[in-house]
This record gives structure tokens, sequence and C-alpha cells, in this order.
């Protein structure tokens, strides 16, 4: 699975944004037109085509979802035992198994349909980092909510999607298992969660630094 | 000489009434609790029986039973802790859950019910707990469950009485080994 690129090279050129456009326009305001559809500083420079429509949505309700549960993790962490706190991770868990569930269906749907090109005028070495983070972030999509959902049947509480759908304990009940567990769920998410800032870091570089139209991709609204 | 007669007079129908030894190394009284659908299961390390019981006989039958509430396990650690707090069960005050038998009505193939009274935590109740019992060498086995609802022993009130949350019914199950109860 991760051997596969997760950015092949493709296309580079969406041709019928230029087939759509005025045929009336000179040269110069045809560069402008050019220019500020891909949000680059040369106006040659060509805009990337974007995700498909589905792997913008799957993209975005991962992105909420992940951010939210993560941040929901750190602040349940710390509150006493009470009615709430039991409430909370259980939402925790519900959401982190939905995360597991939307992650399977993302790899799938990404292993069938390439993504768009990145900028050609992007560095070697820029491209493989994103590689790696990418696959990196692929893997703890799995990582992060399968070590969370063993911690809990370790602890001895099984994990119950929506209160309702008892999921298998696939790890025994262990109270040294959990021990161990616990830092690995934390570890793994606090992994991702460093190397989401670096994904949205590097996004808003490519956006505001490079202006290489690379973030249109991904929010196609940007391009028009 | 006379006195001693009188004392061990008085001692033997308490002796005869108590004709069975419980076996606390191969039984277990345990109960599942729900959290949000998540079932929580816990158990009780020390408990103590009084029986006298003749399978033949069963409507002579006397079974008192007690359950030491502080060594009980449940959850992680920290569940433990909480469930022995006033709001749970209490431990401090009330040290003891115990079971006194009415009636007891035998089903056939075994099978028993044995209608009596509950008290946890100052409240008594009346329950029907049905048996099994299966004989094997000299012991005897007995086996069964029941469910009681944690709110009628105030077991969980205040914060913690929302039953969306830790669910009102309780299930106790129990396995009872026993020495010295006459054939089936």
């Amino acid at each position: 699975m991760l051997g596969i690129s997760l950015c092949a090279p493709g296309a580079f050129r969406d041709a019928s944004k230029m087939a759509g456009m005025n045929r009336q326009a000179d040269a110069f305001t045809f560069i402008l037109h050019a220019a500020r559809a891909s949000g680059a500083r040369h106006p040659f420079m060509s805009p990337s085509a974007a995700y498909s429509r589905t792997a913008i949505a799957l993209h975005w309700l991962a992105g909420v979802a992940i951010i939210a549960t993560f941040s929901f993790g750190l602040y349940m962490v710390d509150l006493p035992f009470s009615p709430a706190r039991i409430r909370q991770y259980n939402w925790h868990k519900w959401a982190g198994i939905a995360i597991l569930a939307l992650s399977a269906l993302r790899l799938l749907w990404r292993l069938r349909h390439a993504p768009p090109p990145l900028p050609s005028a992007m560095p070697a070495w820029q491209r493989r980092v994103s590689h790696a983070t990418h696959h990196l972030m692929y893997l703890l999509f799995f990582a992060v909510p399968l070590a969370g959902w063993a911690y809990s049947s370790a602890a001895g509480f099984p994990v119950v999607w929506f209160g309702v759908l008892p999921l298998p304990d696939w790890v025994p009940r262990d109270a040294g298992l959990a021990e161990l567990l616990k830092p690995v769920h934390r570890g793994l998410a606090y992994a991702l969660g460093a190397l989401v800032v670096l994904h949205v870091a590097a996004a808003l570089k490519h956006q505001f630094v490079d202006r290489d139209g690379l973030l249109s991709r991904m929010l196609p609204f940007l391009s028009r | 000489m006379r006195r001693f007669l009188i004392v061990f007079a008085c001692l033997l129908p308490a002796v005869a009434a108590a004709q069975q030894k419980l076996l606390p190394a191969q039984s277990e009284v345990a109960f599942t609790s729900r959290q949000m659908g998540v079932p929580v299961d816990g158990r009780f390390a020390k408990f103590d029986a009084q029986v006298a019981f003749d399978p033949k006989k069963p409507e002579s039958a006397k079974i008192a039973f007690s359950i030491d509430l502080d060594s009980v396990s449940v959850g992680d650690a920290e569940t433990v802790r909480e469930v022995r707090k006033p709001g749970w069960f209490d431990t401090a005050k009330f040290p003891k859950a115990s079971f006194q038998s009415g009636a007891v009505k035998a089903l056939g193939g075994g099978r028993f019910e044995i209608a009596g009274t509950l008290s946890i935590k100052g409240v008594a109740r009346p329950v029907t707990v049905p048996a099994t019992l299966v004989q094997q060498g000299p012991n005897t086995t007995a086996t069964g469950s029941f469910t009681i609802k944690r709110l009628d022993f105030r077991i969980g009130d205040g914060d913690w009485s929302d039953v969306s949350l830790v669910a009102n019914d309780v299930v106790v199950k129990f396995r009872l080994a026993l020495a010295g109860v006459p054939p089936l």
C-alpha cells in the first residue's frame, strides 16, 4: 500500500478553462486572467487541475474530523472522573472509529483515482517530502484509531459504536497491556498532529509564498 | 455439665441448619453494568454464604449470602476507586450487601427459584434468584443470573442517576461451589 505514489505526475492543464474564455479578449487580458486564475506569480505558469469532488469532500471531512477528535482528546484526558468525562470518552471513541472507516474509504478511492499533478516548478526534494508526509499521514489515519481501540479494549471498555454496535476486542483485556497502549495511542496522535501542521504549513506556503496554485487542487474555487 | 449440655442443645439447630459449606476458590460473584451501551464487567473477591439446603426439601431451605463490597473490581483502577465512593456503594458506611432467602421453589431438572430479600446500601428489596444446580463428585455448583435496578438501591445517585449514561439494569451473575449438598 505504501509503495503506491500518492502524487503521481500527469496532465498539466485543464484545457476547458482556456476554451471557455472570452474569444474577444486580447493577449493582455488573457495573461491577466490566466495569472488570476492560477494564482501564479508567473503569468504563464499553468494552474493545477483539481482533485475529484469525492476526494475533496472526503479530504475536508477527514480534516475536520481528525482535528476535532484530536483537540477533544487533548481536552478530555484532564477531566476528573465524572459523567461528562465518560460521555466525552465515548464520543471520542465513536469519532475515532468513524475516522477509521472514513480513512478506509479514502484509501480505496485514492488507490483507484490518481491525484492531480504537483506544480511543475516544485523541486525534487519537496516532492519527496510531500510523498513521505502523505504516506505517513495515511498510515497514521489507521494506526491512531486502531491503537485507541486496542487501548480501550485492553482497559476493559470494549468500544460500542454510537452506543449500539459492539465492536470486537482484538487484544486481550489486560491492565498491563492497556498501560503500554495508552502512550502508543497518544504518541501516534501527536505524530499525526505534527504531520497535519506540516501539511497545512506547506499548503499555505504554496499558496502565499510560491503562489503556484497547488491549493486550488483541493479548493477549486480558488482558481475561479 | 448441665449448663454445657444446654448450650450444646441450643447450638445444635444452628449446626444442623448450616450443613453446606461454600468453596470460595471455586465460586464467583460478578456483575455487568452498561455505560453508553458498553458492557463493564465487575466482580467481588470476598463473599460468604450460610446454606442449609436439601434439594428434596426446598421449602425448608435457608440461604444467607453476604458480599464484601470493598472487594469489588470493575473496569479500571479509577472505576474501582469511584464505585467505593458515597455516590455508589458507599463502602465506608455500608461495607456489606446481603441476601436472605425466603421461599425456595423446585422447578425440576436441578433448577430452583429462590425468593428473598436483597439489601444493599441500607435498602432492602425483594428479588427472585434462579439457580441451576449441577452435582459432580462431592461438590455442587449453583449458577444463575438476575437483574437488579441500581437506582432501587441508590447506587450511582446524584450526578450519576442519568440512566442514558449508566444503565439502570445491572446483571448479577453467580457461580457458587458448595460442599455437602444432599443428592438432587
